[in-house]
């Protein structure tokens, strides 16, 4: 069962995740965005990471991506952003680096193949600190004791990108 | 007597397929007959009859509503992109009827093969969940709108986008609040948490629930925040170009929105299905079905029953439907905001109230745990009060000398009036 709606959510991402960078329209292209950030979030509850599916669509799906849509529609994109598109020298460009990609994949994919993840001490402990802080508070009491100065510093680095684009968009009135 | 089990199986399996079964239809039924009671609580408040000719009382008048629609003929605006507009409606409905699955509505069901829970599906995420899946609804709104290829109705849109957006950031806020005192997402702790509390959380977290109330409103579309399709100034809004059926589709989401809402409403405040007394309280403590704790620690085992079921069923109904009739009873009491105020009373109002709060509650909930004082009456009473406090203030601040102490500020007004005018103050201003 759950191999059967992995190779589902799989297939979704990867069509979804093909059709951002091929459809013809952003409109298009952006709610391509979504399917794969929505199947990505089945993918981690396979995983159990509740937590994870959950951030996942209400900090990438329903927020920056309707801010994206916001931006698309406002700017009213229509068809003659097509002769800025450039073949030839970007086309080969990204082949190369596509395939260098697709090369690191194989080889962690053929580096860490030996053994079940979910069935390693990793998987279990996650399992253990599931049942017993929930499946918040498994990702809540690491980020709040061991790692709490690099949470905290990531929130300044926020903070400082907000007040960042303030200032710029400020500039500009 | 065997120790309670939670039912599994294949029993299981049919229980799980007749819960989702139950609770479509029931929040179906509930989104049709709301199109009544808006109809006719409208009718009444503005002293009219209403609609009350199809079937007694009106009662069939949904179903000739629905034929209508299915029956009306189908427009697609000219130059529009038939797929995106095709895809509005149904994005907008999904979401809006999925997101019930995870609301408690009554208390546990025993049954010769277990006990069944009555939830579609207790996932550990909870109200999370709810967060998710409700974010995804504003896509409808936002592509039908563009997709009408019509200045209006991307106006809609783009306003349906910015107020969920900002509103979701108070929402959430409000939530926080909850969580800090249920100790958990998952929405049967929430309920299980206001059981051992003896209050329901409206009441320790007053200003959240006010917060919460407003935000929902605001990502329910509806007045005084019902923006996206502000006729005076939009024509329809978002849903313009759109007849039939697709159009209906609109507001059976946004009915179906606010039944999720209101039953969220009644869960995170209001205590779900939890009626006064220790009678009803059920929850899974470690593979037991507990009603409570011991003075020395152990656990008091459960006693559910039917007529338990049932009466808890009838609580739940009756507290959601409460939140339903005040939907109603908003909408055609108070006038529209203007879009400026909405986004100021999102961001400069309530994202800074809430902030405020979480921190206040947070704290509060610090010092009294650890002060050792037990999760109980007392413990509420505390907050019950400090929250108590917060709220006359927040009130008295959006209140600004306008109601409250209306009659100082008129008195503020006429003095003000007469040294402008020149005449000097008089004893008595």
């Amino acid at each position: 069962m759950v191999d059967i709606l992995f190779y589902i959510f799989a297939a979704v991402a990867i069509g979804s995740a093909l059709g951002v960078v091929m459809s013809r329209n952003p409109v298009g292209s952006l709610l391509f965005m979504v399917a794969t950030l929505a199947s990505l979030a089945g993918i981690f509850v396979l995983l159990e990471a509740h937590f994870l599916a959950a951030v996942q669509v209400i900090v990438y799906a329903g927020a920056i991506m309707v801010l994206f849509l916001f931006v698309i529609m406002l700017l009213n994109l229509g068809h003659d952003y097509q002769k800025d598109l450039k073949w030839g020298a970007f086309s080969v460009l990204s082949f190369i680096v596509v395939g260098t990609l697709a090369g690191f994949l194989a080889r962690a994919l053929g580096a860490g193949s030996t053994g079940d993840v979910m069935s390693s001490a990793g998987g279990r402990s996650i399992d253990a600190a599931v049942s017993e802080f929930g499946a918040v508070g498994a990702i809540a009491r690491p980020l709040f004791t061991t790692y709490v100065v690099p949470f905290e510093i990531t929130g300044i680095l926020l903070l400082v990108a907000i007040v960042g684009a303030l200032v710029l968009a400020k500039r500009n009135v | 007597m065997d120790a309670l089990q939670p039912v599994s199986g294949i029993a299981g399996f049919i229980a799980s397929v007749a819960k989702v079964v139950l609770v479509f239809a029931g929040v179906m039924l509930t989104v049709a007959y709301m199109t009544l009671a808006e109809r006719r609580v409208s009718a009444w408040i503005q002293d009219r009859i209403g609609p009350n000719r199809v079937g007694p009382f009106g009662l069939l008048q949904p179903i000739a509503d629905g034929l209508k629609n299915l029956l009306k003929e189908e427009t697609l605006p000219a130059k529009s992109s038939k797929l995106f507009f095709l895809m509005g409606p149904m994005i907008a409905l999904m979401p809006a009827l999925v997101t019930f699955a995870v609301i408690p509505f009554a208390a546990p069901l025993p049954t010769h093969w277990g006990v069944v829970d009555m939830v579609v599906a207790d996932v550990p995420i909870g109200i999370l969940y709810i967060l998710a899946i409700t974010s995804l609804g504003v896509y409808g709104l936002v592509l039908g709108g563009w997709a009408s290829n019509n200045k209006y109705a991307l106006l809609g849109g783009m306003r349906a986008s910015a107020q969920m957006v900002s509103y979701e950031v108070a929402l959430g806020l409000s939530v926080v609040a909850v969580l800090i005192l249920a100790g958990n997402v998952t929405l049967t702790q929430v309920v299980w948490q206001q059981q051992q509390l003896h209050f329901w959380f409206a009441f320790p977290l007053s200003l959240a629930f006010i917060l919460f109330l407003a935000s929902a409103y605001a990502e329910t579309n509806r007045l005084p925040f019902d923006m996206p399709e502000a006729e005076s100034e939009l024509v329809a809004g978002y849903h313009t170009e759109y007849s039939g059926m697709k159009y209906a589709m609109f507001p059976m989401a946004e009915y179906a929105n606010m039944v999720t809402s209101s039953a969220l409403m009644a869960t995170l405040f209001l205590g779900g299905w939890d009626l006064p007394g220790s009678w009803d309280n059920m929850f899974w403590y470690h593979g037991q079905l507990i009603s409570g704790f011991a003075a020395n620690g152990s656990v008091i085992l459960a006693h559910p029953a039917l007529w338990k079921t049932l009466l808890t069923f009838v609580a739940f109904a009756i507290k959601t439907a409460f939140f339903l009739v005040v939907y109603i009873w908003v909408r055609w009491t108070l006038p529209r905001f203007r879009y400026d105020q909405v986004m100021a009373l999102g961001w400069k109002v309530l994202l800074p109230t809430g902030l405020g709060y979480v921190m206040l509650i947070a704290g509060a909930t610090l010092v009294l745990d650890q002060l050792g004082l037990p999760w109980g009456f007392t413990y509420g009473l505390i907050l019950t009060v400090l929250s108590g406090l917060a709220t006359a203030g927040f009130l008295v601040f959006l209140d600004r000398g306008h109601t409250i102490f209306g009659a100082a500020a008129a008195r503020d007004q006429k003095t003000i009036v007469r040294h402008r005018a020149g005449v000097p103050a008089q004893a008595g201003d």
